[in-house]
């Protein structure tokens, strides 16, 4: 052998060891994970961002080599925020797509109706939108898993916040349908539990956002503080009809989420000094350096901060990442057991941990307040973080309560 | 006190009830006064009141000027309602009233749809004017100026209807046209050439209702479908065709639900059909409406 043919050899033995991560990627199937989202509809713009998050975790995992050598593919599908497309979208998912592996679904309803399927399957699912009822029985399973916040966690933390720092007397207005609703039950219940008291509640028609006929009774009420439980496009009408009426002045106001997308949305003139929960605002990259690493990487992809739901479809495609390594198997029953025991992850802010009984995620969240108009940092630096509330399992229900034996 | 309700309050209630019902009436009017000429029922109606705010949307950001936006936004939508009638309307005269009907709500359908594609499916925001920004003290409550400034507005453009169907020859051919088209034709009167007029003046109307509504409530895909439904509910409870009869009706629509959200908020949205139910039943021809007009 001569010199030349030598260094041949050795240059391709060593691509072959160096690069045996590729070499068996493409030598095998790729792991396949469905994902249904209301890409169009109300909720368009948080699916985008949702989509966003999902996107950025499937393209590191792809770069690292993939899982366990394989390469992984992540299939979106637009389930029209309608239950019944989400479940048939699943189905074809799972039976001509060979899926692995379900994550999505972004409203309690068809969330329930993704569940569904995935049950029948027998596939593992990871919710990532909020519900009460997806990890509680009877719809929940030991393949169900969510990783979002829910009305019941949201609105314990925010009336714990508000008791201490908002106001002692409330107004609870809310959207009359499931998701309002239980804001309204939860935050009621928390505020009286806390010596605060609940002066009256106004529901209202869910995307009807007419106010004025509230507004005099409950200034009339006199109250410190709302809650204002008024989702999507009735936000900013809201906001809006409450200044108008001078009611923003007598009052402060809190709503149980933020969104970054709504409030820019809506501006700071509307918005300043109202107050919300999030599991995660891009904000947190000052403070935490998995947040900051996640922005940072998040804002070169796409050219824009992450709102919050991003991270649910980040976090939920690299929790299945992290269970099939950890399984060594895309078999749903040995990932998710591999999920309950290796229970605490880190993607990208900070610990988050699997509680057994019910494959809920506990996780920390804020408080945000928005800043003035002039306080405004750049185009997207809208929220100051006024509070946090660690992850706590007092803020949810037990075990018991949510018909886990 | 009444029902140990201070008095200052239920003036409260009453008057923001003035301004849902001014909406409403803006809307009835035109919906009546077109079924009341051609026994068309449009309902695109509130698909034209939302197309109203997102035209006024545009031409706000356009002309930079909410005075010169309050005059052109109802002209183009209201020119829309012209190409609607030239152009789908007319080529259905004289088959069964179902089929404008189908038209008009496929034609819905479609406006919303288009909306979404050239605006956008997430909602807008329009301020009032600098000028109607803010409250002003009542007495018995701090009331929103740009709210009656809508009051305003909607007593202007209803006594201006009033003078030009009473007044003008063009509204007294109208006023003919909708007791028997059949004398009017007969004395020579080209009825297409109002019909087209008035379908586009209601339309306009609508456009309008969706200009002032769009600083109050936000400017969304699915504005109308809410609205239309109220609309309805009005023009019947007033008697199809009745233009009193959609002011009146319009006016108490908005008190009912304006006092019933204050006793009893669940009931605000029932309420409307009840009151439907019972003038249908006590005067099924509406209050003001005379019996056999549709026919």
């Amino acid at each position: 052998m001569d010199r030349r043919a030598f260094l041949a050899t050795g240059a391709a033995a060593a691509a072959t060891f160096t690069f045996p991560a590729i070499l068996r990627a493409q030598s095998r199937d790729p792991i396949r994970i469905g994902f249904p989202l209301p890409l169009t509809g109300t909720f368009a713009a948080i699916a985008a961002d949702l989509q966003r998050g999902a996107q950025l975790a499937h393209e590191e995992i792809n770069a690292k080599g993939g899982i366990m050598g394989r390469k992984l593919e992540v299939l979106f599908r637009d389930d029209q925020l309608k239950p019944a497309v989400g479940a048939q979208r699943t189905k074809e998912l799972i039976e001509n797509d060979k899926a692995d592996f379900i994550v999505g679904g972004l409203a309690a309803h068809v969330q329930m109706a993704i569940n569904e399927q995935t049950k029948a399957a027998k596939k593992l699912y990871i919710s990532v939108s909020q519900s009460d009822e997806i990890s509680a029985k009877p719809d929940t399973s030991p393949l169900t898993f969510h990783e979002a916040l829910n009305p019941t966690i949201t609105s314990r933390a925010m009336a714990q916040f508000g008791m201490q720092n908002i106001g002692k007397k409330w107004w609870v207005v809310y959207a009359d349908y499931a998701w309002g609703k239980q804001n309204n039950a939860v935050f009621s219940d928390r505020i009286a539990k806390l010596g605060g008291t609940i002066l009256g509640n106004t529901p209202y028609p869910l995307g009807k956002p007419e106010f004025s006929a509230h507004l005099p009774k409950i200034q009339a009420a006199k109250p410190d503080a709302i809650l204002a439980v008024t989702p999507g496009a009735d936000n900013v009408p809201f906001l809006k009809q409450a200044i108008s009426f001078g009611l923003k002045k007598e009052a402060r106001i809190a709503q149980p989420l933020h969104f970054l997308f709504y409030t820019k949305e809506g501006g700071a003139e509307v918005f300043q000094d109202i107050y919300g929960a999030t599991h995660f605002c891009h904000e947190l990259a000052e403070t935490i350096p998995e947040s900051k690493r996640y922005v940072e990487a998040f804002q070169k992809k796409f050219n824009q901060p992450p709102d919050a739901y991003s991270t649910y479809g980040y976090s939920g495609i690299k929790e299945i990442a992290r269970g099939v390594e950890l399984a060594k198997s895309t078999d749903s029953d040995q990932v998710a057991n591999a999920l309950r025991k290796n229970r605490e992850y880190n993607h990208y802010k900070g610990k988050q941990y699997w509680r057994a009984c019910d494959n809920k995620s506990f996780q920390d969240l804020w408080i945000l307040k928005v800043r003035a108009p002039q306080q405004v940092k750049g185009e997207w630096g809208l929220f100051d973080v006024v509070g946090k509330v660690a992850a706590n399992e007092e803020l949810e229900r037990t075990c018991a309560e949510k018909g886990h034996a | 006190m009444i029902l140990d309700v201070p008095l200052s309050a239920l003036a409260a209630q009453v008057f923001t009830g003035l301004v849902l019902g001014g909406i409403l009436v803006l809307m009835a009017v035109g919906l009546s006064l077109i079924f009341g000429l051609m026994t068309v029922v449009n309902f695109s109606h509130g698909a034209l009141y939302m197309l109203g705010a997102y035209v006024a949307f545009t031409l706000l950001g356009v002309t930079k000027s909410f005075w010169l936006t309050l005059i052109l936004a109802p002209l183009v939508v209201g020119t829309v309602g012209l190409i609607i009638q030239r152009f789908l309307i007319r080529p259905l005269y004289g088959r069964s009233p179902d089929d404008p009907l189908l038209l008009t709500f496929g034609l819905s359908l479609v406006l919303v749809e288009s909306v979404k594609v050239v605006w956008g499916k997430v909602g807008l925001t329009v301020d009032p004017p600098r000028d109607l920004a803010g409250a002003v003290n009542l007495g018995f409550m701090n009331f929103p100026v740009y709210r009656l400034f809508v009051v305003a507005v909607t007593a202007l453009v209803l006594v201006g209807l009033w003078l030009f169907l009473e007044k003008t020859n063009v509204g007294l051919v109208i006023r003919a046209g909708t007791r028997d088209p059949l004398m009017v034709r007969a004395l020579g009167v080209d009825l297409g050439r109002i019909w087209l007029l008035v379908f586009g003046l209601g339309i306009g109307l609508a456009g309008l209702a969706g200009v002032l509504a769009g600083p109050m409530r936000g400017v969304y895909a699915e504005m109308g479908v809410e609205i239309i439904i109220e609309c309805f509910v009005v023009v019947v409870v007033g008697g199809m065709g009745s233009l009193p009869g959609a002011i009146v009706a319009g006016l108490l629509i908005g008190e009912i639900v304006s006092l019933t959200t204050f006793f009893a908020p669940k009931m605000a949205e029932i309420v409307v059909f009840l009151v439907m139910a019972i003038v249908l039943l006590v005067r099924p021809s509406g209050l003001f409406g005379e019996a056999g007009l549709a026919e």
